[in-house]
């Protein structure tokens, strides 16, 4: 997906997990994902730019569908797609 | 025997081998045995027990030898049943995970010291923190009794963990074993 299409989502769910490192983005993820409703959109925030990889993994491996990911200032949103 | 007979034979045989390797594959778990007692392997075995976890792996941690140090509580140091050598160790092993030293550049706890002073700039967990979400995600301490007789550690002076058992070797092969993953500290 495009910058301006990722931007464009709605988004089920946003974690908040700048200014936190390693493992703190993986693990707000993932206490977070129940919140998101199966079908939507959840956007993982973070200032570590190690967390895309993680997430990238980490979202495939638990079933969901990786979306992309858009470095804003000083941070990167990276976003999947909440499959089951 | 008719071929139909051979083929049922045949087909049972295959059930049973079946059977018998899905009762041993190794599952979805991680299991590590943690044998340092520095803060940085601490660290980093929690920091890979909380990534573990994230992916809903059962996490079992073995914490033997020094590491069994750091699960001390300093507050419960009074009042505890000593013999002479139980009390030497006592005083010469850290109490619990604030007198943790660095394996490098611990420099008399100067390292030490500015570690701690570098992770908190930059948003990384303290050893305490990481702990207190490795309750949060079920992680499992199991601690090294023989580690604990040798070095006179008792109980009673333990920290409040909420998943934490006592064992022997014994125990932990058999965790060891049933895991996809292994990892020695």
């Amino acid at each position: 997906m495009t910058t301006e299409e990722l931007q464009a989502l709605e988004i089920g769910k946003v974690v908040d997990a700048r200014g936190t490192a390693c493992p703190g983005p993986l693990l707000d993820a993932k206490r977070a994902i129940g919140e998101c409703p199966v079908g939507g959109v959840m956007e993982v925030q973070s200032s570590d730019d190690g967390t895309i990889i993680d997430i990238q993994r980490w979202s495939r491996k638990m079933g969901h569908e990786y979306l992309g990911d858009v470095e804003n200032d000083g941070f990167w949103s990276i976003y999947f797609r909440k499959v089951k | 025997m008719s071929d139909e007979a051979t083929n049922e034979k045949m087909i049972q045989d295959l059930m049973k081998r079946v059977e018998t390797l899905e009762e041993n594959a190794p599952e979805d778990k991680l299991a590590m045995g943690i044998m340092s007692g520095d803060l940085d392997y601490l660290i980093a075995s929690f920091i890979v027990a909380l990534g573990a976890a994230a992916y809903d792996m059962e996490v079992d941690m073995f914490f033997t030898f020094w590491a069994t140090a750091a699960l001390r509580d300093p507050k419960k140091q009074k009042n505890l049943k000593k013999d002479a050598l139980g009390n030497m160790f006592g005083m010469m092993l850290p109490t619990g995970t604030g007198k943790l030293p660095l394996s490098k550049m611990h420099m008399m706890g100067m390292g030490d010291a500015m570690i701690k002073g570098v992770m908190k700039k930059h948003g990384a967990k303290s050893l305490e923190e990481l702990m207190k979400d490795a309750a949060e995600f079920g992680i499992r301490i199991h601690v090294c009794t023989m580690s604990m007789d040798l070095m006179g550690i008792k109980r009673e002076e333990m920290i409040d963990y909420p998943h934490m058992s006592y064992v022997g070797v014994g125990a932990f092969v058999d965790i060891f074993g049933k895991a996809k993953q292994c990892w020695f500290m």
